[in-house]
Order: structure tokens, then sequence, then C-alpha cells
């Protein structure tokens, strides 16, 4: 175990060193991403350029450049090009946010999906699971941008059922300012999830250990929730952490974006859209974090629901 | 010896797309406390179907049940899962044939014989892991206080096996149905579970129903034996009447595609020419008499099951008792 901690984490840095080359290297092959010649502004003349550029430090070497900005992150010095901002300290501002999205969705979506997945499954074929079936293949369907746009349309300025987006801290307003973003964020995976669990679980009701469950005389609850749900979550706790990181990781931009939630994921869009190098390699390498270490906890939680893996034989990170 | 589980009339049929699977088509038998009933038959002749819809496990939503089965004179076709939950585990208990998925792979064996005690008695967690662990050992698991906190994939096949006997144990019913227990096992490994099958018929006067299509099997351990052939009984008698007095040919055909000690090396194993009939439409007449080398005109009409040869011994054939003898001795050396 302690081994296998060790090697994933070393594993992990490998991934983020990694990330963060390819996206320093990215942005210094697009077309136009000069920094200098942005902020000298337009028809600024190459003196000025140049002279930008020193200040930037972007007339060095790009080892040297890519160096300088990684001590710059790791000593929490790291400032954006475009606003005279401290990057790593925004993001910090935006964790709050953007965890209070994630996490709630993540509550949100989970209990739905497994509701929802069980109800369809149980009552396979019958007017629930084809309810379901549509609601879900709906949820699926629907982008969240438009999702975003249509709840605030109808439910914030119609008839102003919710607050108006924006982040409110840990108080009383918490949750209600942030219904509507969990429930939009969330709606996708509700359907996603639910109709992965059904298809788990009508394949598990077939299993031999579900018929011998049944031959036991355990009632039916305790059959479909012991045997044929227990084991159709396993797939779906996988999914649930690769997904959690990577909703933490800059899969919440939209949401927070269309509510105005001064989360990472806000940060996140107004960093590309004005081509700021320092935010975004900020952005990217939180986000692989994240992804990566959910990959870790998930790979240790298969360990723990399925008895057959162990961890000391799990393949290199 | 009296009956306590009778099956009568018993019918299965499932609706699909080609049309009516007639997979069991009126069984009847009884099984008696303590005797260990073998039902033979090859794949695809309703002896597994049989043996589940007994305990209520043909659960396919196109599956029609018609007929009666009854344990000590209740009725338990058409209970619900609710109803047959103090039969299921507590009077007939059932193993199946592949221990290797017939145990859930996420949970410790221990758990999971102490979840069909605590299904149905009031006991403690504790009581129920102590009376596993004695479980275990009484089925021949070596340390069992420790083998109880494994999981099921860390035991070999005929280990699982015995944890399934060991499970189907726990509430001491009187009935256990194993279902080809031994087929997916090594043939040492099945000896063992027949040895302790029969065992446990005497020690603890349990009656077995043992579903097999091995007849190595059934002389084993059988008392009596049913002979099933495309979802229908073709002959019903003692174990020594079915293997020295056979009266139905399909099972002079199944003696008469064993391997004997006794007969050269170089002769060549018989077997019954053709295949099963389709279930879907199975034929009119005796449903073996287009595989039959003796079918007489007279197989175009059913043959009932009745017992031509005297005593309890049921076939379902036309031939003439004593023809049958001269006939069989051609098969069976």
């Amino acid at each position: 175990m302690a081994r296998f901690i060790a090697r994933r984490l070393l594993g992990m840095v490998a991934v983020l060193f990694a990330i963060s080359v390819i996206v320093f290297l990215i942005f210094n092959v697009i077309p136009n991403s000069d920094p200098a010649a942005r902020i000298a502004g337009k028809n600024a003349d190459p003196a000025l350029i140049a002279r930008v550029s020193a200040d930037l430090g972007l007339d060095k070497p790009l080892p040297v450049q890519y160096l300088t900005m990684m001590k710059q992150i790791f000593t929490g010095q790291l400032m954006s090009y475009a606003k005279d901002r401290n990057v790593i300290q925004q993001i910090w501002d935006g964790v709050p946010a953007t965890f209070s999205l994630c996490i709630g969705a993540a509550v949100i979506w989970m209990a739905l999906a497994v509701l929802f997945g069980y109800m369809s499954a149980v009552h396979a074929g019958k007017f629930t699971d084809r309810a379901l079936t549509i609601l879900s293949l709906a949820g699926i369907s629907m982008p969240v941008f438009w999702l975003a746009a249509i709840l605030l349309y109808f439910l914030t300025f119609k008839v102003q059922l919710f607050p108006t987006g924006s982040y409110v801290p840990l108080t009383v307003g918490w949750a209600y300012h942030l219904i509507l973003p969990w429930f939009t964020l969330a709606v996708l995976f509700v359907g996603f999830y639910s109709r992965m669990l059904r298809s788990n679980m009508l394949d598990a009701m077939n299993e031999d250990y579900v018929r011998t469950a049944r031959a036991k005389g355990l009632s039916e609850r305790q059959v479909r929730i012991r045997h044929v749900l227990r084991n159709s979550m396993i797939p779906i706790v996988t999914l649930f952490g690769l997904d959690f990181g990577q909703v933490v990781g800059g899969g919440a931009i939209l949401t927070e974006t269309v509510y105005n939630l001064n989360g990472v994921g806000l940060y996140a869009g107004e960093a590309i859209r004005s081509l700021d190098l320092p935010p975004l390699i900020g952005v990217t390498l939180f986000g692989a974090f994240f992804i990566v270490l959910f990959n870790t906890i998930v790979d240790v939680a298969y360990a723990v629901l399925d008895p057959r893996i162990r961890l000391g034989e799990a393949a290199p990170a | 010896m009296s009956a306590i589980l009778k099956v009568d009339d018993l019918r299965v049929s499932f609706a699909t797309e080609d049309g009516v699977v007639q997979a069991v088509s009126g069984v009847s038998f009884e099984l008696q406390a303590g005797e260990v009933l073998a039902i033979v038959g090859e794949s695809g002749s309703g002896k597994s179907v049989t043996a589940q819809t007994i305990t209520g496990l043909t659960r396919a939503p196109n599956a029609r049940i018609t007929g009666s089965v009854t344990y000590r004179g209740r009725e338990l076709n058409g209970l619900d899962d609710d109803q047959l939950r103090d039969v299921r585990g507590e009077q007939i208990a059932m193993i199946f044939q592949d221990p290797m998925t017939s145990l859930n792979p996420v949970y410790r064996v221990g758990d999971q014989i102490a979840e069909m005690i605590r299904a149905h008695r009031d006991v403690s967690k504790r009581e129920a892991a102590d009376r596993a662990v004695e479980l275990l050992r009484s089925v021949g698991i070596p340390n069992p206080e420790r083998r109880v906190r494994h999981y099921p994939h860390e035991f070999s096949g005929g280990m699982r096996q015995r944890v399934m006997i060991a499970m189907a144990l726990a509430l001491e019913p009187d009935v256990l149905i194993a279902d080809e227990p031994t087929t997916a096992l090594d043939v040492t490994v099945q000896a063992q579970i027949l040895r302790l099958i029969d065992q446990l018929n005497r020690d603890r006067d349990l009656a077995v129903i043992l579903i097999t299509h091995d007849l190595g099997v059934v002389a084993e351990v059988a008392d009596r034996v049913v002979v099933m052939y495309a979802g229908q009984i073709v002959e019903n008698a003692t174990l020594d009447e079915t293997f020295y007095d056979p009266q139905h040919p399909y099972t002079w055909g199944l003696l008469g595609s064993l391997m004997r000690l006794d007969q050269s090396r170089t002769a060549r194993l018989a077997q019954i020419p053709g295949q099963p009939p389709s279930l879907l439409a199975p034929p009119a007449g005796c449903r073996f008499a287009p595989r039959c080398a003796y079918a007489l005109d007279k197989c175009h009409e059913p043959p009932a099951l009745e017992a031509r040869a005297g005593g309890n011994h049921l076939d379902r054939c036309w031939l003439d008792p004593q023809e049958k003898k001269s006939l069989r001795a051609q098969v069976i050396p």
C-alpha cells in the first residue's frame, strides 16, 4: 500500500511536469500570442515591444523562461502578464466557489443517479423505467450553457424564485445561490450515470451469485441492494472519481461562467480569452493536479470495493 | 419413508420470439425423506429448469409455470418471493453448477454464510460468524477460523463448492437441491464433493435432489433415478433398476455410452444418433421416437409414464417389457 502510494505520487509529479511543459510549448507556438506585443498595444513601435519583452523576461531562451515560471509558481509569485495580479492568489480565491459548486453538484448527481438507476433497473421495461430513460436522455442531450440560460431566464428573471448567480461565501445564502448551478452541472452526470447503473444492474441481476442470494432466502430488497446494487456500483465509483477530478479541474468552466461564480473555472475562462500564459499554466496545473489525485483515489477505492484487485499488482501510474 | 417434496404435472414454458419453448412438460415425481434422487438428462432436457422452479427461481418474465410443487403438503408454485423466503434456504437449500460464479466476489465467504443465517434467524453477528466457522469445518475446509475471512477468489473450485454446501447446510434444511454440483470440477474433486453429499445424506438424513448428466455420479450416490428427455421424465426407477433393468431405450443409450472397465480398449463408445428435438415443436408422440432404433407405429401416440415393469418402476415406452430384455442386450453388454 505504502509502495503503491509512493509510486503514484512519483507518477503524479511526472504527469504534472509533462503537462506544464506541453502547455508552455503550445502557448509559445500559438500565432499572435506574444504577450509583449499585446501589452504594448496596437501599432506599438518595435522598441516598445522589445522593452516590454525584456521586462517580462521573454527575451531569454525558452528553457530559462520555463524554469523562471516554475520557480514563480512554487514560490507563489507568479504574476499575470495581462493584469498585474498574483496568479496563485487568484486561483486560491476561486477555490471556495469551485469546490462548493463541484462538491454540491457531485452529491446531487450521485444521489439522483443511484436513485434513478436503481428504480429504472427494478422496473425495467415498465413506465417508470421509460419515463426515467427519456428524462436521462434529455439530461444528457442538454448543453450546460443552454440549460443554465433557460433556468436563469425562467427561474430567476420570470419567476424570481432563485437569485441571479454569483457566489456567496459559506453563510445563509450559500446553498440558495448555488442550487441552480448545482443542478445545471449535475444534470448531465445524472443522466449518464443512471443509464450506466441501470445497465450494470440488469447485467448483475443475471449473475449466478444473485440467484444464490435468492436461493438463500434473502428478501428481494436485500438481494437488490446488497448483491445487485453493491456489485453494480464498482464501475460507477470509478467513473465518479475520474469525472469529479475533471469537474474540479476545469469541467465547471461553463457553469461558473454562465452563473458568474468567481471560481477557478471563471478565472480560467478569462485567462483563455486574454491568452495570458501564467494563469493558464496555473489553472491547468491546478486541474491536472486534481485529475491525477482523484485517479489515485479511485485506484485505492477500487481495491477496497473489489477485493479481487490487489494494489501491489496495480499497473504503475 | 414419506414424500416430503411432491412435484405434480409441472410445466414450464418460455415465450420467445420464435414461439413457445416447452422446457418442462408435465414432470411429476416425489422425493422421500432422506433419499437421494438423481435427475439425469442431457443439456436442455429441462432438469435444471425443473430444479430451479421448485423454489421459484425460474423468474424470467416470459416464463409460464403450471402444475404443483408441494413441500410437506404446502403448495409452493404461485407463491411470491416474500412467501418463498422461509422455504428457500430454511427448508430447501440449493447449490449450483459453477462455484466460481455462484458466490458474490465482493463479500468474505464467512459474511455470505452469516448473511444467510441472519436472514432467517434472530442471532447476533458474532453468533452467525461463529456458526460460519463451524459450518466450514463441518464440510472439511481446513483452517476455518482463517478461511471465513477470505474472499471467494482465494478458494479453489472444490473448496468454493464446499463453501456453497456449508452455506446450504447453515439452517439445517430437509432438502438439498444440487444442480450439477460437480460438473465444473476436476474428477478427483468431484469424488470428494460427492462423498461429502453422500455423507450429509446419511449423517443428517438430508434428502437430496441431484441434477446431473453424469451417470457415474448417479451410480455413486443416488437411491432413485429420474431420467429426463426433452422436458419429460422417460424413466423413474431405483438405482439398481436403472442400471440393471432399464426400461426406456433412451436410458439404454445413456448407459451404453458409458465407458466401462470390462470393455475392450478398442471398442467404440456407443452413441445415440441424432439430436434432441426442438422444444418449440416437440414430436407429437413419443419424444424420443425420431432417434429410437426400436420405434413402432404406436410411437406416434404419446406414451404415458406408467409402471410397465411392475412395482414402482415407471417408464414412458410402448415396447413390451419382455421384448425389451432382448433388445437392450444388444446395446448394453
